[in-house]
């Protein structure tokens, strides 16, 4: 179980180095297969969509139902989907399945401590970490889009260990 | 080679034509012998009369006018354009902490006449050892006839002197070039003044900033922005004959390359691709353009003529390899790559050959630029802070050159001595354009009249 051990790890780096979020962990996790469900031919409801509120499969209902589970996160410089990564992925996969016409895109972006090119480069590949990851999952390739923001749209202004950590992230938005 | 003449008039040779905006018509007088000054035929001054260049006291004086009329250059007429003109001069100068220059709002004004025959008692002793003097003339065609003069008032004696006709909205042109040509004989330096920059404009939040392609005179003079704003625009650079500019602009929504046409303000992307562009580069002689490409989320560099056409592609590693910048010659470049596992600098031949790697001094280095020159790299050293860096093409001799938060992405000026890049403030995110000579001494903030970033020097204007 290599998995558990390279988990164990994280742990005890998370707690030694207080400035660095996540250690990293191997690049494409083995994927668990999800059973695909039926396509779309009849949306089965959300899992509580109540009457009054965002439109199932749309941006605003995705990211009510995913409380947070839509962004992820990485270390200075790094674009690897450790577990926590890969619990919000599979979250997103879920509904992606679920909802199978909903396409979305995937925006990378990178924390003002780099250069700018570089950081540009960084948001992609940290897209295509995750878009990969959720391919993994079974979501089709032709549903998801990915875009590099670099260091140009942060999440947090501040500037410091902790805004930068929040703005090293990849965000699955729904294309309504 | 050395032309002894007399000049009885100033008017002898000065006769040269600026038609085409984009060319001042330039007219290079010969001039008298001086014992203390040696030219070389590489155009090294060797010697001078202060122990060195930098020490020089320059006066500037007023600009003079044969006849005080109307012109589209200056509200005030002629006279009133000659005084700004020679204020042009002192501020290219003073700006750049070169020589000890004196303005000519505190100095004697001459007359017409004094222009090739100073009047050397008011100029002694007023610790200057170098005066420059000017004139400005309109032709019937209404155009602007502008003379500038170097005199070593130890010696008495004129040490050079040009002429250029200029379009009359073209004329702070002039005094870039009466101050180069002052620059280049004292310091035996190439020109730099009558050079252009375009560079990101930023307003706003730090969370919601506006990036405008704007392009501005080498003073920050002549502002003019690009772009509207309403989309994203970086990392601009202007292709060596001025006619276009390649940038980043999320434009589609998508980062993408596009060359801009100066002129007709058309623009095309820089190749036909769905995958993310960015970082543009030209090569010296403008006929290629490197470009950083993301494929399935690797970025690789590739060169496309800049005519259009198949893309050919310089690296292929797993890491992240961007930027490029060609040395003068156009047989290397000079690019940043994490195939080692961080941000270092690396050379290959321009077909992407022989890709080896020649920073390794610690931290993280990105953002290399070749110098104009082709004896250093301008680069961002990264190790906690980010600073601007040079170092030999081998990557030895390693010097910083800044000392702040954050300064990144150096660029040259057209004669390599000056290295331009932007400074962002801790906090507010807040840039500015800064400017810094290889000592390392001489810092400056360029005047923007909003924020700026990505900063590119064009060459010497023709």
């Amino acid at each position: 179980m290599p998995r558990k051990v390279v988990i164990l790890a994280a742990t005890s780096v998370l707690a030694l180095a207080a400035c660095s979020k996540k250690p990293p962990e191997e690049l494409p996790p083995a994927p668990v297969q999800t059973p695909a469900p039926a396509p779309t031919a009849a949306p089965a409801p959300a899992p509580t969509p109540t009457p009054t509120g965002p439109v199932a499969g749309s941006q605003a209902h995705f990211s009510q139902v995913m409380a947070g589970r839509d962004v992820i996160f990485f270390d200075t410089d790094k674009f690897d989907i450790d577990s926590e990564d890969a619990a919000a992925l599979r979250s997103q996969a879920e509904y992606l399945l679920q909802y199978g016409r909903a396409t979305a895109t995937i925006e990378g972006h990178a924390d003002e401590r780099g250069t700018r090119d570089y950081n540009l480069a960084l948001g992609e590949r940290r897209a295509n970490a995750a878009k990969n990851y959720l391919v993994s999952l079974g979501v089709s390739e032709n549903r998801l889009r990915t875009v590099s923001y670099g260091e140009e749209r942060p999440a947090a202004t501040g500037s410091n260990e902790s805004a930068w950590a929040r703005n090293r992230r990849a965000v699955t938005v729904l294309i309504d | 080679m050395k032309i002894k003449l007399a000049l009885s008039s100033m008017a002898a040779g000065i006769v040269f034509s600026i038609a085409a905006p984009a060319s001042a018509q330039q007219l290079t007088l010969p001039e008298q012998e001086l014992e203390t000054i040696e030219q070389e035929g590489d155009g090294t001054t060797v010697t001078v009369t202060a122990e060195s260049w930098q020490d020089l006291g320059i006066a500037i004086a007023s600009f003079a006018t044969n006849e005080d009329v109307p012109t589209p250059a200056n509200a005030q007429g002629t006279r009133a354009l000659g005084h700004e003109l020679s204020r042009i001069v002192y501020n290219d100068l003073r700006n750049n902490g070169l020589f000890r220059p004196v303005g000519p709002d505190s100095l004697p004004r001459p007359d017409y006449s004094q222009v090739s025959d100073p009047a050397w008692n008011i100029w002694r002793g007023r610790s200057a050892e170098m005066l420059v003097q000017g004139y400005v003339r309109p032709n019937s065609d209404g155009r602007l006839t502008v003379g500038c003069y170097l005199y070593d008032v130890v010696l008495e004696e004129q040490l050079v002197r040009e002429g250029w006709i200029v379009q009359p909205a073209e004329w702070r042109r002039a005094a870039h070039k009466c101050a180069d040509l002052v620059y280049s004989r004292l310091s035996g330096e190439s020109p730099f003044f009558d050079s252009r920059i375009a560079y990101i404009a930023e307003t706003g939040p730090k969370d919601n900033r506006t990036k405008r392609l704007a392009i501005m005179d080498s003073d920050g003079a002549n502002h003019r922005f690009i772009t509207n704003g309403r989309s994203t625009a970086l990392t601009p650079r202007y292709s060596p004959d001025y006619s276009k500019i390649a940038y980043l602009s999320y434009l589609d929504g998508n980062p993408r390359i596009y060359v801009y046409d100066v002129d007709s303000g058309q623009q095309t992307l820089v190749t036909q691709s769905s995958n993310p562009t960015f970082a543009p580069r030209w090569s010296p002689d403008g006929r290629y353009i490197l470009y950083s490409m993301a494929v399935s989320g690797n970025t690789d560099i590739y060169r496309v003529p800049a005519s259009g056409g198949t893309p050919v592609r310089l690296t292929n590693t797993p890491g992240i390899d961007v930027g490029g910048s060609y040395s003068p010659d156009g047989r290397y470049i000079v690019f940043e790559s994490d195939r080692s596992g961080s941000q270092q600098i690396y050379v290959m031949e321009a077909d992407g050959s022989n890709q080896r790697r020649i920073t390794f001094f610690g931290g993280r280095a990105g953002t290399p630029e070749w110098s104009p020159r082709g004896d250093q790299i301008a680069f961002t050293h990264i190790v906690g802070d980010f600073r601007i860096a040079v170092m030999d093409t081998n990557g030895r001799n390693m010097r910083h050159l800044t000392d702040a938060w954050h300064d990144e992405a150096p660029t040259w000026a057209p004669n390599g001595r000056i290295v331009q890049f932007f400074r962002t403030q801790r906090g507010s995110g807040e840039t500015s354009i800064w400017q810094v000579d290889l000592t390392g001494e001489n810092e400056r903030r360029l005047n923007t009249p909003v924020g700026a970033s990505d900063p590119a020097w064009g060459p010497v204007l023709p």
